[in-house]
């Protein structure tokens, strides 16, 4: 599909990327604490004896952790291992009160799956099936702060120890396009399953990149991997930076050094952090205060039962059952809440309408993304912030459905409603908005309109059929545009005839 | 009357049951004597007079009041200082934590509290429970009570419950707790002529005790006998769900269940113990255990642990292995020591304090343990030697397929001289050979005094059961102990 390639001074280079991507698990508490997860707390509030590696404390594995991984597993299809088992990574920093972090490096508790991703929305032929190749849980760090004081770094250990999913995907993606949808569908997932709020401003959610390039058609070329990179557009910028300055060094005659990096979004380049030469040796080994974790049947069963209707399947309803496009399914699945939203809307408008939600779906969906959305972007608003909720959206649909108002009409009551806050109905009452069927007014106003444009009747009749649209329009505006316009249709074609 | 000093755990508490004494007056009586032996024996890091007199008041008011009475009632014991303990310096015998206070309990002291005991104070011990004579605390040796008759020669309490070890056997204490993780309740409790149980692993909860090694540490009673032991160990063990690896069973009811008929069981008799140049006396306790055990009425069989050799070197790469990741926390950040030298990055901030926080012996394991999980060297080491352990542990489950219970020596010799073994690491660890099997296989053990060596100096046998048997291990340790008749004490020269 995609056939990504960099020009270089030599000819064609093809880019390979991998994403490890860190995802906090929401959950009240610590993968293996009692205390709290909230983002934003005072420094140091959030903080068990556990986490902060008190002498003989020991950590006791949280089972909503394990639940929403699972879930996040069975999620993207994948092999879940009822037998996994936690290790320590063994490392000294200043963040990380028990010198170790516990993960999972030797038997992770989510095995391979995969995901499907799309890169153009109404191309249902580009897509591209992503592989997973483990999904492990692990202990966040706490966080150094070090603009508290002139010569210390400060430590908050409200992080630590906060769990996170670490998700692997295979050298699979060949475009920054690719990394982004990707990573893009990750998030959804993520957010549709519950495991993950998502954030990525709020370091819930982050990617380390990994990217190397080859002659297309060589094998894996050396890799680097830039850290903790927190947006989608952010991590293609990484893929196409890092891929450029990749290809710059072999060409100069150099070599990719094996090394990890960071991302500088201001100077939209990567720099050296540290190379492998200087690399810690973790020692991981099995975290002996822990039991392997050992999960029952009845334990998957109930993290699958509980599995929402996920996007990809989502949209393949929304395409089949609901006769929605393939564009406007994508939109309205492509995150949790717009898709929650669409279907209260179209529940609503189904029930006002006493249809089927098939018959209503078109129309609702039609409003959602073209009138909605653009209203609320023009307020630089989100659904979730929408002064607008889906039962007054329903309101206005059956306002438009019965005849009560115009389409164009339907447009100036949802400013108002966006403004004042009130329903639909109440706006058209108020405001006089009332689509007119009223046959002797519409005539009238047809009447005028011909005599007016007595020249223009003359030539429609020799057969500048185009016309009628400008009588249409005419007629519209001088009824205030609260005309009925299949009325205006029936008289001016009678009238016309 | 003997004086209150001289009684054990059931006799201290059915007396202040009884009426017979308050236990107030235990408690001042144990406090004397712990005041009046610490300059000799070094046996306490920090004394808790006050709690000893706090819990002593409660219980003589819950008795007056008619309330019922804990399981330990008045029984005021010493707390290995490995133990955190709320508002009293814990420090496990290393400069490291000295000063630090624990705002927690841990759930083997607090059950103890809960049983109506009371602390005379924090026991010394080897630092972070490493070492087999309590030559490497970094507050002074303890000086056993015992010494060779006409030679004032200090000797070694053992290790690495020597505090627990010195207090019990000079009677300055009823009872202590202890830990094992290779040995260090049972080789104390032989050099020391007192018993003391290590459970199954898991028994007692680890939550609250400074860890060593992970997979091997386990929390047990020394006392004067079986039957003290039974009724500590009831009141330490426990299903905690603040420690993963806690046993969720219920306690069964050990003392209530003590019987020292051995009719119908067998014991078996390893002959891969049997070593080469093996101290005369040790073998001759052993036989005398062995004619103890037929007199019991239990059938003797001859069993094989193949692996025994490999215990050993297994247990030194996977205790070190543990306590290097475990030890990692002690670094100068949160708690403990803090060495800040001047212009100091965080680096030299870790290593000026672990160079001065930590003793020779726990430096020796950290670099052991970092070096056999490195890259290049972790499957050589770590990996061959769990596997290794598990043979280990396979060689017990093939022989409890035919016995009941194992009797072995506790250790290879009787108490050694302080400094006589401290120069060569190598013969130090070779203290622990019989010890270390069951540690390994996560086994209950317990060490029983069986007479005295030709140096005066008590030898003990030691008692290995099934897992979770811990009822098979006391009532096969209480028959030796009825058959030993082992009476002897250390002169007073305090």
């Amino acid at each position: 599909m995609s056939e990504y390639r960099i020009q270089g001074a030599t000819g064609e280079w093809e880019v390979v990327i991998g994403l490890e991507v860190h995802a906090q698990i929401t959950t009240n508490a610590k993968l293996f604490s009692g205390a709290a997860t909230a983002f934003g707390a005072e420094p140091n509030t959030q903080v068990s004896l556990v986490d902060a590696a008190m002498p003989g404390m020991l950590p006791v594995p949280n089972r909503e952790c394990i639940r929403q991984a699972v879930r996040t597993g069975l999620a993207i299809n994948a092999k879940i291992n009822k037998w996994s088992r936690f290790d320590r990574k063994n490392y000294f920093y200043a963040d990380l009160p028990q010198g170790y972090q516990i993960s999972q490096l030797y038997h992770p508790l989510v095995g391979e799956g995969s995901i499907e991703i799309q890169l153009d929305d109404k191309n249902p032929e580009s897509t591209k099936t992503i592989g997973i190749e483990r999904i492990h849980v692990e202990q966040d760090a706490g966080k150094l702060m070090h603009d508290q004081h002139p010569t210390m770094s400060y430590v908050d250990l409200n992080r630590s120890g906060v769990a996170l999913m670490e998700i692997v995907s295979r050298p699979d993606m060949r475009s920054p396009a690719e990394a982004g949808a990707y990573l893009a569908k990750l998030r959804t997932i993520l957010r549709y399953v519950g495991s993950c709020d998502g954030n990525m401003d709020q370091g819930s959610m982050r990617a380390d990149v990994n990217v190397s390039v080859r002659r297309p058609g060589d094998p894996f070329g050396t890799r680097t991997e830039t850290k903790n990179v927190n947006s989608v557009r952010f991590v293609m910028a990484v893929v196409e930076q890092e891929a450029k300055r990749q290809v710059a060094v072999i060409e100069d005659g150099g070599t990719v050094v094996q090394e990890t990096r960071l991302y500088d979004p201001d100077r939209n380049e990567t720099r050296s952090m540290r190379s492998k030469e200087d690399a810690h040796d973790y020692r991981y080994f099995p975290d002996p205060d822990l039991l392997p974790l050992e999960l029952d049947d009845a334990f998957l069963e109930e993290c699958r039962a509980s599995l929402p209707e996920l996007p990809d399947a989502k949209r393949h309803r929304y395409e089949t059952a609901l006769g929605l496009s393939a564009y406007n399914a994508g939109v309205l699945t492509a995150d949790v809440e717009t898709a929650r939203w669409f279907e209260a809307l179209l529940a609503e408008t189904a029930a006002r309408a006493k249809k089927s939600e098939a018959e209503v779906a078109k129309q609702a969906s039609n409003w959602l993304i073209s009138e909605l959305f653009g209203a609320l972007n023009k307020l630089g608003r989100s659904l979730e912030t929408s002064p607008v909720s889906p039962a007054a959206g329903a309101e206005l649909l059956a306002l438009v459905a019965d005849g009560t108002i115009s389409g164009s009409i339907a447009k100036q009551v949802l400013e108002k409603m966006l403004e004042s806050g009130d329903g639909a109905a109440a706006i058209v009452e108020r405001e006089g908005l009332k689509q007119t069927s009223d046959t002797g007014a519409i005539e009238a106003a047809i009447d005028g309109i011909l005599a007016a444009n007595a020249d223009k009747v003359e030539q429609f009749k020799a057969g500048k059929e185009a016309l009628f649209g400008f009588f249409v329009g005419q007629t519209m505006k001088a009824m205030q545009g609260k005309a009925n316009p299949q009325l205006v249709n029936e008289l001016l074609k009678k009238k016309l005839g | 009357m003997t004086e209150l000093t001289d009684l054990g755990i059931a006799a201290l508490r059915d007396g202040i049951a009884k009426g017979d004494f308050t236990a107030t007056e235990v408690a001042t009586a144990f406090n004397a004597a712990v005041e009046a032996a610490q300059p000799a024996l070094n046996a306490f890091i920090v004394t808790t007079p006050d709690k000893a007199l706090e819990a002593a008041a409660k219980v003589d008011a819950d008795r007056a009041a008619g309330k019922p009475l804990g399981k330990m009632a008045g029984v005021p014991i010493g707390m290995k200082d490995l133990f955190a303990t709320k508002g009293v310096q814990t420090t496990a015998a290393s400069h490291i934590l000295e000063g630090f206070v624990p705002p927690y309990e841990s759930t083997v002291s607090r059950k103890l509290w809960e049983a109506g005991a009371g602390m005379l104070g924090k026991l010394n011990l080897d630092q972070f429970a490493m070492g087999s004579s309590n030559e490497t605390s970094a507050f002074g040796n303890v000086i056993s009570p015992w010494r060779r008759p006409g030679d004032a020669t200090p000797l070694a309490p053992g290790g690495s419950s020597g505090g627990s070890s010195a207090a019990v056997a000079a009677r300055i204490a009823p009872a202590a707790t202890g830990t094992d993780t290779g040995g260090s309740i049972r080789q104390p409790a032989a050099f020391t002529g007192i018993s003391g149980i290590k459970p199954t692993y898991g028994r007692c909860s680890r939550w609250g005790v400074v860890a060593f090694a992970s997979s091997l540490d386990q929390a047990g009673a020394m006392a004067h006998d079986v039957t003290d032991c039974a009724i500590m160990l009831e009141a330490m063990a426990g299903f905690d769900p603040k420690d993963s690896t806690s046993l969720d069973l219920p306690v069964p009811e050990w003392t209530a269940n003590l019987n020292a008929d051995m009719r119908g069981k067998k014991v078996g008799i390893p002959r891969e113990y049997r070593l080469d140049g093996m101290d005369a006396d040790v073998a001759k306790s052993w036989d005398d255990g062995i004619a103890w055990m037929k007199d019991a009425g239990a059938e003797i069989v001859e069993i094989s642990l193949p692996h025994t050799r490999y215990a050993l070197p297994t247990y030194y790469i996977i205790a070190p292995a543990e306590a290097s990741s475990n030890l990692a926390r002690y670094d100068g950040v949160r708690y403990g020591l803090r060495e800040l030298p001047e212009g100091a990055g965080l680096q030299d901030m870790y290593a000026a304090t672990r160079a001065a926080g930590f003793g020779p012996e726990v430096k020796r394991r950290i670099m052991i343990g970092t070096y056999v999980l490195s890259a290049g060297f972790y499957d050589a080491y770590y990996t061959q030697a769990q596997k290794v352990r598990t043979l280990i542990s396979h060689d017990f489950t093939n022989a409890f397929r035919e016995v009941d219970v194992i009797l072995v020596p506790t250790a290879p010799s009787s108490a050694f001289a302080l400094g006589e073994k401290s120069a060569d690491p190598l013969e130090m660890y070779l203290n622990d050979v019989f010890s270390v099997p069951a540690s390994l296989a996560g086994l209950p053990a317990m060490s029983v005094p069986a007479g005295l060596d030709r140096n005066g100096l008590p030898l003990g046998l030691q008692v290995i059961g099934k897992a979770f048997d811990e009822q098979g291990v006391l009532n096969a340790s209480l028959a030796i102990e009825q058959r030993a008749q082992f009476s002897a004490r250390p002169a007073k020269w305090w």
